[in-house]
């Protein structure tokens, strides 16, 4: 079977977000970027889990311009088969999308893996788009996924609980913890990926739907209000009659 | 005209509420379609929040997003609906994504401001670390509402209930078994939330925690390494990897405050840090602080809202 796993970048959770140009453009000075966590961790480690107990070929797929290679390499270190990259500053996650589907449309996959949402844009948007375009079921933050002959067999969260269910491939999942445990590329993995093949394919023309137009980063809080550790009738107070909380 | 699409599965949540004041100040005539079995005399009270009318599809139970899209796809068209308002849970973030592209119209995911003079709506970014301002092309739009942004207000009365079916066609996905927990209040709604670290040492002192939430009437969540080990379940895991939350308190004990747990928990509106150490980087991110052990703390604490709570009475 063939399946392809979104990977997207995300910078480092530890940096400093700030911007440029009058607060309309990401300040990518000093960032250092790698996987987007969910789609390292879940997506593409469960793809190969899938891989190692049958027979499937694993593609990763990224959106994004040359300096992108590197956590691609990364991806293929860990074990993917082949990589592509879609020459293309990923505009917004319709432009995106339409990419990632016209890419599949060519190579029947019958599975599609995707992150439960970029840590940078936080949208969770690019899996039921890709579905949509292709018109296929998308399961979303799925925490378990098992290949059953043709179907699959998932486990999903839902508002306040957890459901079992089943669908035929071809299909969209996107992945949230539970799915797999984290892997650390091998020194014979991060050799091995120096050849392995990454195609890198021109984007086809589509529209952008959304823009962000600026941004800005929250006020920093005010200093820390301590109270006595033997006084929690006053802390009550507060909560009560400042924070108006309780 | 403006379409909201709820989810009433499990009764109408806050959530649906919210987004159905949030459609009611975009526009006057708000149409709200939910699915399933919730009864006419349940939704008839979505007027009271805005709700102008109310569609009701008895035949999708909404748990295949593909089947949810060509139901709302085909109502938007229905009654020509400008603007598409989801909540954004589970459901939204599912939902609202296919319907932006079956209707070609821009999607504002996890919205928290309704749209200022020029159309831009706010949204969190980089994990709580920054606002950004997005605006949508297409002639329709689409906004999924982060849940408690805005609170729910009452400002009509009762509005009719009318049933639309036959428009979703089959669902591609069986569902095999469903788990809900019994009775506890559910994490991403909870108003209130007393949070756990690996500072409480270990799986046996939660009954303190418990306690403190059960006398506020708060939902309990921890931090990733407590989930991990396997001390707490994983689905009260908050932070970057887990559930984002953005309740009115969040009262952190024995948390060190790791950015990654932050990210899941900056948009709280007030946050209270018990930890044993004063330099513990949640401090200042905290709005109110003690510094001390929660083995002496936390009882004192519960202690004193319980008396507060029997003043009240
Ligand atoms: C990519 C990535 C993603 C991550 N995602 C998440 C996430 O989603 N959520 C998350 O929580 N973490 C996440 N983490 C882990 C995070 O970095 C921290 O390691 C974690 O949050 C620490 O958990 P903790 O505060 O419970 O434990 P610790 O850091 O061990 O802190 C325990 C705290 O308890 C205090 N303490 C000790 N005894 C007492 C006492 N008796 N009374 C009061 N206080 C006491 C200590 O002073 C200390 O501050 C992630 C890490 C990475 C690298
Ligand atoms: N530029 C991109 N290239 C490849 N995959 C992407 C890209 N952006 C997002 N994705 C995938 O879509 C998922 C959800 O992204 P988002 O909709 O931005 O939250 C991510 O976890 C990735 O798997």
């Amino acid at each position: 079977m063939k399946i392809l796993v979104c990977i997207s970048k995300a910078p480092d959770t530890t940096s400093k977000i700030a911007f440029t140009e009058g607060n309309t453009k990401f300040d990518e000075n000093g960032i250092q970027y790698i996987i987007n966590p969910y789609d390292e961790w879940y997506a593409l480690v469960r793809a190969l889990e899938i891989k190692e107990a049958g027979n499937a070929d694993v593609t990763i797929i990224t959106v994004g311009s040359a300096a992108d290679e590197a956590i691609m390499r990364k991806a293929l270190a860990i074990g993917a088969d082949n990589a592509i990259r879609i020459d293309a500053d990923p505009k917004d996650a319709y432009f995106t999308a339409v990419q990632i589907a016209n890419y599949a449309k060519t190579n029947a996959f019958d599975l599609i893996l995707t992150g439960k949402e970029t840590i940078n844009y936080n949208g969770s948007q690019v899996a039921g788009m890709i579905a949509e375009i292709l018109d296929f079921p998308l399961i979303s933050q799925a925490s378990k996924l098992d290949i059953n002959g043709s179907s699959l067999s998932l486990e999903r969260e839902i508002i306040g609980g957890l459901q079992v269910v089943e669908v035929a491939m071809p299909a969209v999942v996107s992945c949230a913890k539970g799915m797999a445990e984290q892997r650390i590329p091998n020194m014979r993995g991060i050799m091995a990926a120096r050849t392995k093949p990454l195609t890198v394919l021109p984007p086809v023309t589509a529209d952008e739907l959304t823009s962000f137009v600026s941004y800005s980063v929250p006020n920093s809080k005010s200093a820390v209000k301590l109270i006595d550790p033997m006084n929690m009738d006053e802390l009550v107070e507060l909560l009560h009659n400042e924070a108006k909380v309780i | 005209m403006i379409l909201v699409y709820v989810n009433s599965s499990n009764g109408l949540s806050k959530a649906a509420l919210e987004t159905v004041t949030y459609a009611k100040k975009l526009g006057n005539e708000v149409v709200v379609l939910t699915n399933g079995k919730a009864s006419s005399e349940s939704l008839i009270c979505l007027g009271e929040y805005g709700a102008t009318k109310v569609l009701v599809d008895r035949m999708v139970d909404g748990e295949d997003p593909q089947q949810l899209t060509r139901l709302i796809s085909a109502v938007v068209q229905n009654i020509g609906a400008k603007t598409v308002i989801f909540s954004h849970d589970l459901i939204g973030k599912a939902v609202a994504p296919r319907l932006s592209v079956r209707l070609q119209a821009g999607l504002i995911a996890g919205a928290i401001s309704i749209p200022d003079a020029d159309g831009a709506v706010k949204v969190n970014v980089f994990s709580g670390k920054a606002i950004g301002n997005v605006k949508v092309s297409s002639d329709i739009k689409i906004i999924s509402l982060l849940p408690n942004s805005i609170q729910p207000e009452k400002t009509g009365a009762n509005c009719p209930v009318e049933e639309t079916n036959g428009l979703g066609g089959a669902a591609a996905i069986k569902v095999i078994s469903t788990k809900k927990p019994e009775g506890e209040i559910l994490l991403p709604e909870a108003e209130l939330v007393v949070s756990a670290g690996r500072g409480l040492k270990g799986p046996e002192n939660w009954g303190m925690i418990e306690n403190l939430a059960k006398s506020l009437g708060a939902a309990t969540a921890c931090s990733r390494p407590v989930a991990d080990i396997g001390w707490r379940p994983h689905h009260e895991h908050v932070g970057q990897t887990g559930v984002a939350i953005r309740p009115n308190l969040y009262i952190a004990i024995g948390i060190s405050g790791a950015i990654q747990h932050l990210a899941g928990v900056n948009g709280s509106k007030v946050i209270v840090v018990v930890n044993t150490d004063a330099e513990a980087p949640f401090f200042k991110a905290a709005d109110y602080g003690v510094v001390g052990d929660a083995f002496d703390v936390i009882p004192k604490l519960t202690a004193a809202i319980n008396k507060f709570k029997e003043s009240q009475n």
